[in-house]
């Protein structure tokens, strides 16, 4: 069964996609098909194009497409600038979430809900009803209601970050949300706090892709497919199961060829 | 679209303001010599004293030369052709707005800042600059019954000489520097302001300055003075109309803060920077000083500067009296060939005085921003303090940022701190506005306006929110 025959059902097709940083090819003919309301997890080891995928699928400007194709709920994504991708409905969480001095979360957060809601033709949300929707969603992903004034994750612990971007995923409500190595930089209870939050967004059509080194965020937010991803391309899939193997052995059995004797020229 | 691209999208956007009212000008022919001067004084039927003091100041102005240390490229002035007096007839005095000519009613009102609603709807007394002479003034009988006294120059000269001959130069002399001297020399009219003894000013004194007919190089004088234990907020707004010729401004204005007196002077100056090829815009040549005569008296200066050619200002204050305190709050932006050498000088010499120094520069375009400022700690200034903060952002990468703080301590009992940032606006922060549905535009337009945050804060309410929109424009076309 080809990808193309269930487009009709997927939320995201990736059709042997390429795509080069700084001239370098990482992602060298990806394919992966997205269902609505799925989880997908896409592992592998550093290097593998992990964060390039999320960052491709995101519209960013450094990261080059040099051929195949990426459908997004019938159209065509790399179409789309990113404020339209965003728009559409994808969410991206940030591995390394920015800040913006001076910009209070608040402000920031409305006028990006504002944002999507002038492009789907809706009208604007006024400060009161954003702030009663923010402090609902702040209970959701367990944040203090004092960061919402603070600057956009200025002087944020890496915690405080991860839910932030939890946070606005809760307001902007997308279709697909992206978590790039969302585990990265939290210690057991922040992961757990930021798994909670993801875990109570799941549902419906919204389909998660979870990019992770670790398995140990798949403990909390368990995925529907596992994908190992190497050296651009995805060389294995397979269900939960997946991500536990690998956890046991590592991504050692990936170092074949051409990999080891990269491996062996850096060392 | 690149963000490069955008960015110059951005800064290609037209100046908003730059229309031209058609009103018929009463104006000397250009040059200036002694005659010039004395037709100056017998037009406007000043006293000898000012025809003196003008006359000294235009004959050491002649042993003076055009500086040339500010870090800016211009053209060179001709001094002789510039016309150094301009009316717009009527000349008749005004009682109401209903007299106004109606043109330039309706320039106000391009401007948004309509002389009627400002009467009506807020708190602000105007007193209205269009070229040299004032056409209207507001709320002044109000202020009359506190004593205060809110008036064009040209008047005070006429019903309060004792101030103003007691004050005129004393704190900027006409030796001061180039262009105050040729100022003193010609300058036509401007502001007044006395605040009397123990009187804190109940409104925003509020001047618009607009440069209108062509040619015309504007020589402003402002001069305030807060008596012991007043306090006064004055505003200053600039917008000017499109020119292709270079317009040369260099006002003076002087602040006095007598014991335990407080001044904040704040500026948007939005003059005609020049179209995107850099022809044309004017030049800003301001020489801006406040002086803390009295004790734990204080003067505030904050400015956000976004149009003109070429900049050159530095707001500053000598802290005379023990315990006073003197603050600089600036943005400057500077977008497609404008050129900004701004900063501040703080004079320390009376015991315990304070200052504060925070300068945001922007550049984008091919602008170039300097940041230029003096901390003197004079002998006799024990336990004086500074801190200095001065941060530049740059947008794209044709643009620069220049920083020269300089420092001079003569008393080992002071504290000064200086800290200086300088950040490219990130593709990385852009991209996370983007990628949360936010526009180029309004990303940079957020992300610079959270980068002045600090100045913005200083600033009256109305004058804030006009800032911003102001700083939004300014970017549009240079920013992606």
């Amino acid at each position: 069964m080809s990808a193309h025959e269930n487009e009709g059902k997927m939320i995201l097709d990736v059709n042997n996609l390429h795509a080069s940083v700084e001239g370098s090819p990482i992602l060298k003919g990806l394919n992966l098909s997205v269902k609505p309301g799925e989880v997908h997890a896409i592992m592998g080891p550093n290097g593998s194009g992990k964060s390039t995928f999320a960052n491709v699928l995101a519209g960013r400007e450094d990261y080059t497409v040099d051929s195949g194709s990426v459908s997004y709920s019938g159209l065509d994504l790399l179409d789309l600038d990113p404020e339209e991708r965003a728009c559409e409905g994808i969410f991206l969480a940030f591995q390394y979430p920015v800040s913006i001095p001076g910009i209070s979360n608040a402000y920031f957060l409305r006028s990006a809900l504002n944002a999507v809601r002038r492009y789907r033709e809706e009208s604007e949300v006024d400060a009161v009803d954003f702030l009663q929707l923010v402090r609902e969603k702040m209970k959701l992903v367990g944040m203090d209601e004092k960061l919402l004034q603070r600057s956009v994750n200025d002087g944020f612990s890496g915690g405080e970050k991860k839910r932030n971007e939890i946070l606005q995923m809760a307001v902007l409500d997308p279709k697909l949300a992206i978590l790039d190595e969302t585990d990265s930089g939290l210690d057991i209870d922040a992961l757990r706090i930021v798994a909670e939050g993801v875990n109570a967004l799941r549902g419906g059509d919204r389909a998660f892709i979870v990019v992770t080194h670790y398995q140990r965020l798949l403990d909390y937010i368990v995925p529907d497919h596992v994908h190992v991803l190497s050296e651009g391309q995805i060389v294995r899939s397979g269900d939960k199961t997946l991500a536990h193997e690998l956890e046991r052995e590592g991504y050692s059995w990936l170092e074949s060829g051409h990999a080891r004797e990269k491996t062996q020229e850096a060392s | 679209m690149s963000e490069a691209e955008e960015l110059q999208k951005l800064a290609d956007k037209e100046y908003e303001f730059g229309f031209v009212t058609d009103v018929e000008s009463d104006s000397l022919p250009p040059g200036l010599d002694e005659d010039t001067i004395r037709e100056i004084v017998r037009r406007k039927g000043e006293p000898d004293w000012l025809l003196e003091y003008r006359l000294k100041a235009f004959r050491h102005w002649q042993t003076m030369e055009d500086p040339a240390w500010a870090k800016v490229n211009k053209n060179v002035v001709n001094y002789q052709d510039l016309i150094y007096y301009s009316a717009p007839k009527p000349k008749k005095q005004l009682e109401s707005l209903d007299e106004v000519d109606p043109e330039l009613l309706e320039t106000f009102e391009k401007l948004g800042i309509s002389l009627e609603e400002q009467k009506r709807l807020s708190n602000v007394a105007v007193d209205a600059v269009f070229d040299s002479v004032s056409v209207a003034t507001t709320f002044s009988d109000k202020l009359a019954e506190l004593g205060i006294i809110f008036c064009s120059f040209s008047e005070a000269v006429k019903e309060h000489p004792e101030l103003v001959r007691k004050y005129l130069g004393s704190v900027v002399p006409y030796t001061d520097n180039f262009y105050s001297a040729l100022n003193s020399a010609v300058f036509s009219d401007g502001s007044f302001c006395y605040i009397p003894k123990g009187v804190a000013c109940p409104m925003e004194l509020s001047t618009y300055f607009r440069i209108n007919a062509a040619g015309t190089g504007q020589f402003e004088r402002t001069l305030i003075v807060a008596d012991e234990g007043s306090t006064v907020s004055y505003l200053e707004g600039c917008t000017a109309p499109m020119r292709d010729e270079n317009q040369l401004h260099a006002a003076v204005v002087e602040l006095v803060a007598l014991e335990e007196a407080t001044i904040k002077y704040s500026t948007v100056q939005n003059w005609y920077p020049g179209d995107a090829d850099g022809v044309g815009g004017i030049y800003n040549f301001v020489t801006k000083r406040g002086l803390c005569k009295g004790d734990r008296s204080k003067i505030s200066w904050t400015q956000v500067e976004t149009g003109s050619a070429i900049t050159w200002k530095y707001p500053s204050c000598i802290l005379q009296g023990d315990d006073s305190i003197g603050e600089f709050y600036s943005v400057a932006l500077t977008n497609n060939f404008q050129q900004a050498d701004t900063g501040t000088k703080m004079v320390h010499l009376g015991k315990r005085t304070k200052s504060t120094i925070i300068s945001k520069g922007i550049s984008a375009g091919k602008g170039q921003n300097t940041y230029r400022g003096l901390v003197d700690i004079k002998k006799g200034a024990e336990d004086a303090r500074n801190f200095s903060q001065c941060d530049s952002m740059l947008l794209g990468d044709r643009c620069g940022a220049h920083t020269f703080p300089y420092v001079e301590v003569r008393n080992p009992s002071a504290k000064v701190e200086h800290e200086a940032t300088t950040s490219k606006i990130g593709e990385d922060q852009i991209f996370y506005c983007n990628q949360r549905g936010i526009s180029t535009e309004d990303a940079v337009s957020m992300i610079v306006n959270g980068f002045c945050k600090e100045v913005f804060s200083e600033l009256p309410m109305e004058f804030a929110v006009e800032a911003q929109k102001l700083l939004a424009v300014s970017l549009e076309g240079s920013v992606g």
